[in-house]
């Protein structure tokens, strides 16, 4: 039986706001109007090549990597820890480190705000213990520490699913050979999870380089990332053209190096999200 | 060892939850300022259900959570059963294209569907940016997520047993009703209880499709945590907000673990 026409609606659907959406991301990014004419052009791209700019998109890939880095550091020994034999079946424990990714982000971020005040949680504490404040609210580590926390279980669940993964008789086969614990992990463990540490640097990464509101939240109004810069072209700079173009090339960055990942990743899936 | 473990998950977890912690305690803060605690409160609860313009944006909210995740799963899941029968070709562009919405970065897919209300709102000469433009956006970025969810389970199907049923006399819309969709079932809840979640959790789309008045919570709190930083009103609906995840998150669990359960039983029987 065929039940090809159930996608109909859909179909349609697809068109009006998906395709059609796209299609205007792109006129509006190679077109300019001038005095009532509306005529092709290339400048919001060159824009985007301008040092101001260029410093922006740098600045967004800095930190993004950064952010990344120390979640990896951070996030890998504890996805181990959970897959370790002794913790694998806690899944109250699996539980507790998988609730605050479900949390609304925008408000994960705030929490750090009432923490990082000059006034705040923070340096009521370090005052208590006769410690100098620590003012990093609107700087680079604020936006950073910011993506960290948010981000970080979007790195462990992925590890843990792909360490999970492994036949333990591998590990003991090594034993068995005579390699030493550092050495299993250095050639067997780890080699086995990078399916996983590759899922979870791209569901940390991607999100890292385009979220503006950890920036604007934890980074103050100057703080501009390239998800500011947009946001800025359509809701107050009002220029549609140059804020069309930045998108593109975002997309375009995206979803290359989605594809390019997927491809280095193919035949071995990464982690599922819960 | 063990220990270290221990002691290494423990402080992972002290990062995760005390923001969470201090939000919630701090929404039962006597006082104003964020640094001293003024003793035990539930003002901020009071005022919370008071003000008029939180109380909107929840109703938004869950309107929009609502209607969005109804609609998503009745297209998502008619999608999924269309995409099932189609061969290799198209079905791999269609499902291409509606994983747009997945794959993009939240900000280009709430720009893009800006730019195309405010386009034809211009080409019909009326309308704009509002509520339908937001419950709209909201079907879009739900629908994939539904399909995900439905799919597996209709691969997972016997078709032997719809053709059972034919051959026992069930016309095609019967056989489907009473035999297949109660298979599929699972996956369609799973996918609307995913896209209920979603919307409720979605900022940066809204905060480009929706029109000048219309607010929703987690717009809210943006506007005013940029506008004037922390205020404990925030931190009461935060915590409402936390407890009400909790729960749904409990449900989901619950449901799959029951579900897990169930099968264990059946291939127990099987055996």
């Amino acid at each position: 039986m065929s039940r090809k026409w159930l996608a109909g609606p859909y179909l349609i659907w697809m068109a009006l706001f998906i395709l059609i959406p796209m299609i205007l991301v792109m006129y509006y990014a190679l077109t300019r109007t001038v005095g009532g004419q509306t005529v092709f052009t290339l400048r919001g791209f060159q824009m985007a090549f301008e040092p101001m700019y260029l410093h922006v998109l740098w600045r967004s890939v800095r930190v993004a990597a950064i952010s990344t880095a120390i979640c990896l550091l951070l996030g890998y020994p504890v996805a181990y820890i959970l897959a370790s034999r002794e913790f694998s079946q806690k899944s109250t424990l699996f539980f507790l480190f998988a609730v605050p990714m479900w949390m609304n982000y925008l408000l994960r971020t705030y929490a750090w705000l009432s923490i990082l005040e000059n006034n705040g949680v923070l340096n009521n504490i370090l005052n208590a213990v006769k410690l100098p404040s620590l003012n990093i609210l609107y700087t680079d580590q604020a936006v950073i520490l910011g993506m960290v926390y948010n981000f970080l279980p979007f790195m462990i669940l992925p590890i843990r699913t792909s360490l999970m993964k492994i036949d333990y008789s591998l590990i003991e086969s090594a034993q068995d050979l005579g390699a030493n614990p550092p050495t299993v992990f250095r050639r067997v463990v780890f080699p086995l999870s990078i399916p996983g540490v590759i899922s979870g640097i791209t569901m940390v990464f991607m999100p890292a380089a385009t979220t503006f509101i950890i920036p604007s939240l934890l980074g103050g109004g100057q703080y501009v990332l390239i998800g500011n810069l947009i946001e800025r072209q359509f809701l107050s700079a009002y220029d549609w053209n140059f804020g069309a173009a930045l998108s593109l090339i975002l997309m375009v960055v995206i979803l290359l190096s989605m594809a390019i990942i997927n491809k280095v990743d193919k035949g071995s899936e990464g982690g599922t999200l819960m | 060892m063990k220990a270290i473990k221990r002691i290494y998950l423990s402080i992972i977890l002290i990062f995760l939850y005390a923001p969470i912690a201090t939000l919630i305690a701090f929404s039962f803060n006597e006082s104003r300022s964020r640094g001293v605690w003024g003793g035990f409160s539930l003002k901020w609860y009071e005022s919370l259900f008071q003000n008029r313009e939180i109380l909107r944006a929840l109703n938004n909210t869950m309107l929009i959570a609502a209607i969005s995740a109804l609609a998503a799963t009745a297209i998502g899941t008619a999608a999924a059963l269309g995409v099932n029968s189609m061969k290799k070709k198209p079905r791999k562009i269609f499902l291409a294209i509606s994983n747009i919405p997945v794959l993009n970065p939240e900000i280009v897919t709430g720009v893009s569907l800006m730019l195309f209300f405010l386009f034809t709102a211009r080409l019909m000469g009326r309308g704009g940016l509002g509520f339908v433009t937001l419950l709209l956006a909201h079907i879009t970025f739900n629908i994939p997520y539904v399909m995900l969810s439905v799919l597996p389970k209709i691969r997972a199907l016997d078709s032997s047993v719809y053709e059972a049923a034919r051959d026992l006399g069930a016309t095609s819309f019967t056989a489907f009703w009473k035999v297949v969709f109660p298979q599929l079932l699972p996956g369609v809840v799973t996918g609307f209880i995913f896209a209920f979640t979603l919307s409720l959790d979605d900022f940066v789309i809204s905060f480009f499709t929706r029109g000048a008045g219309v607010s929703t919570l987690s717009i809210y709190i943006y506007t005013s945590a940029a506008r004037r930083g922390v205020n404990p009103e925030i931190n009461a609906l935060s915590t409402l907000m936390f407890v009400v995840l909790l729960l749904l998150l409990f449900v989901i669990n619950w449901r799959d673990a029951r579900e897990l359960k169930k099968n264990i039983r059946n291939r127990r029987k099987d055996v």
